[in-house]
């Protein structure tokens, strides 16, 4: 009986693996979110202006924010790339042949990127995001889908309510680069022109012709949906955050708690109540709110004292949701970072090596955050107006989240102490304001230092520290 | 003085001090975001055999324990308890008027019990299990909820597949009461032509035209394809994302614990130990056993704690590590002993025998937490077919109770002991249980209710939860007119949601449950 392979943990990451000759070994995979081994091909389907792009890009920023690497494929940008200057709707006639013949190659140069992106850039959804509004176009997709070993999920996106339309060409296309030289009201008749062009070939997923295809039909917005044959967990993630995102203007609150006992002192972690000025804050903060006048505001905590001494301040009803709370510092929770270099100087190194990836011992990691932020995201779509009283790593996932930024962005975004960020979604983004509330506080940023090595000196890692007390 | 807080010292939240009355009452979230102040009535709807009951127990089952009190009204069990002796099909024949008022009277007992449970005994979804076939009735249990503030959630399975329909028959009819004493043939022809009588009055929900503002979910071919309209809140959209995951695959569930590790040798809790000799053995016998089960395509999952994962080792097969499965953390006792617990923190050691589902550890977890962490490892479970599970004993109580129905109260207390693999098959409405030791010796880990506990919960610690409640028992007071006592469907070994006529599972392991 041949002995169980050595367990070895890996510094960074805190995971065990099996070794083997003294080498980690490709065994065990930890899960961060679940992968299906084939790679995914999302097929956007509809008329123009009915949201597929908006779709496309913020699924796909979902799908990259809890870890599953995604791109989008617009063939609209291919044309734009190819046809330096668009004249009018007339290139997307039926009959123009020039048109067609060029609107296939752009089609056909996208899925050529998608099988570069999938099968070998190591990615594993791809959003093809294009009007693929008849049965032949979709098919041609399918056939490449199978070819190489992609999956195939379509999104339709129907809408006959001339009110959303009219908007959506007001908030995205009259901003395009193809209007650049036109007046809003060309625009809008040129673009409605547009859409006739596709109306008489358009080719809904249909019931009976497309019952083997995997899909989920979108209707007015969100009202109501169809779904057809989901065949995997990725499949089943995409169809429940569809179903939850709405576009209903809103705004979102991020902020941290006021300053605490424990910033002053550049301790990390903990569970300590406010400072003074971090009672100060959220006075300020209730002001603030009441200023804004904002309907419906849901105040959302942690269950850690400070964002809840915080929440007090504003007078009105909170939840605290436990997995608001900071991210675990494990054996360096109230340590200064003094401490942790005195103490854990190797850990120190590792964690300004890879800051996102870093586990602490017997604590988390920036990754495990995202994932336990999962629902919290999940929530805030469905959500209207929202203050969330967090701390800084947990506001470093939201806002990473709201504003598209990498795991190697992420650890480093800037959350002050006393500062409010506004989100307000428009067009295909997040608009972004930065309140301070006037009342001052600690800085408890710490750049990445330049000297990452372990074998770095006392100076070189602490370079970085913000003062305190 | 606004902004202090006191900790309370159960939960271990934060709470003000000073309580003002003229604020709307604080709520704490159990494991899921707020729930909307008014209470839901989920309708089924459907012709016989459209495994509406399959998906009322399954949907209630999975409320409770993410902490959302759910009980299903069954009006076939009303129906039963006032016409003592089922005769045929010819009873819901449409022409059938006495039995027609006998039906609505029925109806009309169960949706006084909803309003009941939803009002007064702190309910917060009621599912209305019946065939509600007809617009008519559907829109009388929409008038009865628009009088009672309740918001309504349609849930319509839609079948035409004879063979779907025919093992449906077959798993959950042929057994049912009203066939107790005919033939299979017979049964299952009495119930064809039952499904005919209402196939002539069926109006589907159509949400396209005369239903297009109802919030429902249609089902159609059990999960081929769903048609969603219009929800409206948090819940029901985890209700579909639910429905949406289920699967009716047969499979097979195994849940087991790590093999014995040196910390359960000392007595020791939490930590990241390597597994003891006896352990390792474990680790080559639970190898052997999956060999001989012979299982198509089984997942392996391990949490990322080493002695899971040395477990996994011994199979040679690939697994999977979530985090999610990690031991429930025991904050500042991790690593202790139970006497050094006892002799540290008195207080702490008391307080958990008190309530050991909501007593959280002082910067660590409670049971109540496990349940929201492993939310979607359950969501997950569903999805897939054959697994095996290697985790923790908390971790594990956990997942059990959520595959047999076993409440708040039970769950800390149901058995798992180490070495002993629970191979868990779904079968009619709930669960079969084996359970199977492996051989291999191992300390016992299992902590008994103390005398403390047995006392009951602390009315007091729930102030600001809503206590999570299994699927109840249909309730025993008379309904109608019968004043039939209702003995419970099962007794507390067995899994609760097996209709009563089957007789005791042999195979059911009563070492591993309270």
């Amino acid at each position: 009986m041949a002995s169980p392979r050595e367990l070895t943990q890996n510094p960074l990451k805190k995971i065990w693996m099996p070794y083997s000759n003294g080498r980690p070994a490709q065994h065990a995979c930890p899960r961060g979110v679940c992968v299906t081994n084939c790679p995914t091909l999302i097929v956007m389907v509809g008329l123009p202006a009915r949201g597929k792009t908006y779709i496309s890009k913020k699924l796909t920023r979902y799908l990259n924010w809890i870890g599953v690497p995604t791109r989008e494929f617009n063939v609209g940008q291919y044309r734009r790339d190819l046809v330096k200057t668009y004249r009018s709707f007339e290139f997307f006639l039926p009959d123009n042949e020039e048109g067609l013949k060029i609107r296939k190659q752009c089609a056909e140069a996208a899925l050529r990127d998608v099988r570069r992106f999938l099968s070998e850039e190591g990615g594993h959804v791809a959003v093809f995001d294009a009007t693929n509004t008849t049965r032949e176009r979709r098919e041609t997709i399918f056939k490449f889908g199978e070819e190489n070993g992609y999956k195939t999920f379509f999104v339709e996106s129907v809408c006959v309510d001339p009110d959303v339309i009219a908007a959506n060409i007001v908030q995205v296309k009259l901003g395009s680069p193809d209007y650049i030289d036109c007046g809003n009201d060309e625009a809008t008749e040129d673009f409605m022109n547009r859409i006739e062009c596709y109306k008489n070939s358009y080719e809904t997923l249909d019931e009976n012709l497309d019952k083997d295809l995997s899909y989920i039909k979108i209707m007015d917005v969100g009202r109501s949906y169809l779904v057809n044959r989901v065949m995997d967990h990725i499949q089943s993630r995409i169809v429940y955050y569809l179903m939850n995102i709405h576009v209903t203007p809103r705004s979102i609150y991020l902020c941290r708690h006021g300053e605490s006992e424990l910033n002053l002192k550049g301790r990390i972690g903990g569970d300590t109540g406010l400072s003074p000025r971090g009672k100060e804050f959220a006075k300020s903060l209730a002001q603030f709110i009441n200023d804004q006048n904002i309907k419906d505001l849901k105040v959302w905590t942690s269950q850690m004292k400070r964002t809840i001494q915080t929440a007090e301040a504003l007078g009105v009803p909170y939840e605290q949701w436990k997995v608001l709370n900071e991210i675990d510092a494990g054996v360096c929770e109230e340590m200064t970072y003094e401490e942790i270099q005195e103490h854990h100087p190797l850990e120190f190194a590792l964690r300004d090596q890879d800051k996102y990836r870093y586990r602490y011992p017997k604590g988390e990691s920036y990754e495990d955050l995202v994932q336990r932020l999962e629902p919290v995201i999940m929530e805030l779509e469905r959500q209207e107006n929202v203050l969330v009283i967090c701390h800084q790593a947990v506001m470093r996932c939201l806002l990473a989240y709201f504003l598209d930024k990498t795991a190697e962005q992420l650890p480093y975004l800037k959350c002050p102490l006393h500062t409010v960020l506004k989100l307000t979604p428009v067009a295909y983004g997040c608009k972004l304001e930065s309140i301070f509330l006037n009342v001052e506080a600690v800085n408890t940023h710490r750049d990445r230092p330049e000297n990452v090595d372990i074998h770095r000196s006392r100076e070189e890692a602490l370079r970085t520290v913000p003062k305190h007390l | 003085m606004p902004m202090e807080l006191t900790q309370s010292r159960m939960q271990k939240i934060w709470i003000p001090i000073d309580h003002r009355p003229s604020l709307p009452r604080r709520r704490y979230r159990a494991c899921g975001p707020q729930l909307t102040n008014s209470p839901t009535v989920i309708v089924m709807v459907g012709l016989p055999a459209r495994g509406k009951t399959y998906m009322s127990k399954k949907l209630t089952r999975y409320l409770n324990w993410i902490g959302v009190p759910t009980k299903v009204f069954n009006v076939g069990e009303y129906r039963r308890e006032v016409v003592k002796e089922f005769s045929s099909y010819s009873f819901f024949h449409p022409d059938n008027e006495e039995a027609m008022k006998v039906r609505k009277q029925c109806a009309l007992a169960a949706l006084r019990d909803v309003q009941l449970y939803l009002k007064e005994e702190g309910g917060q979804i009621a599912v209305f299990d019946a065939t509600n076939t007809t617009k008519e009735r559907r829109d009388m249990v929409l008038d009865f909820a628009k009088e009672n503030d309740f918001k309504v959630f349609f849930i319509e399975s839609v079948c035409d597949d004879p063979s779907v329909v025919a093992s449906n028959i077959m798993e959950v009819k042929l057994s049912s009461p009203d066939y107790r004493d005919c033939s299979s043939a017979e049964a299952m022809e009495d119930f064809m032509k039952r499904i005919d009588c209402y196939q002539v009055n069926y109006q589907p929900l159509d949400p396209d035209n005369h239903d297009r503002d109802l919030s429902l979910i249609k089902v159609l071919d059990v999960g081929r394809r769903f048609l969603v309209n219009r929800v409206q809140d948090y819940i029901q959209s985890r209700i579909v994302y639910y429905l949406m995951n289920i699967h009716v695959q047969p499979r097979t569930i195994y849940l087991c614990r790590h093999g014995e590790s040196e910390y359960n040798v000392l007595g020791r809790i939490g930590g990241d130990s390597g597994l003891s000799i006896r352990g390792k053995k474990f680790s080559v016998a639970l190898c052997k056993f999956l060999e001989e089960q012979n299982l198509k395509d089984l997942k392996i999952w391990t949490s990322q704690l080493k002695r899971t994962i040395q477990t996994a080792e011994a199979l040679k097969l690939p697994y999977e590590q979530w985090k999610a499965l990690n031991e429930i953390d025991a904050g500042v006792c991790e690593e202790m002993t139970y006497e050094e617990i006892k002799e540290t923190y008195p207080e702490e050691y008391a307080l958990r025998d008190q309530d050991k589902y909501y007593y959280r550890y002082p910067t660590g977890e409670s049971y109540q937490d496990l349940v929201q962490r492993l939310e979607p490892v359950i969501m997950e479970l569903e999805r897939q077919e054959n697994v095996l599970v290697i985790c923790h004993q908390a971790v594990m109580r956990c997942l059990l109770a959520y595959f047999l129905d076993k409440s708040a109260d039970e769950m800390p207390y149901l058995k798992c002991p180490l070495h002993t693999v629970l191979k868990l098959t779904p079968v009619a409405y709930g669960c079969r249980v084996e359970s199977i030791y492996l051989n291999v010796e191992a300390v016992n880990t299992h902590r008994e209710r103390s005398e403390e506990a047995k006392k009951g919960p602390n009315p007091l610690m729930r102030r600001n939860s809503v206590t999570p409640l299994a699927s109840p028992e249909p309730t025993k007071k008379p309904r109608i007119n019968s004043f039939e006592e209702h003995t419970a469907s099962t007794s507390t070994s067995l899994p609760s949601c097996l209709p009563r006529e089957v007789p005791t599972q042999p195979l059911l392991g009563k070492a591993c449950l309270t």
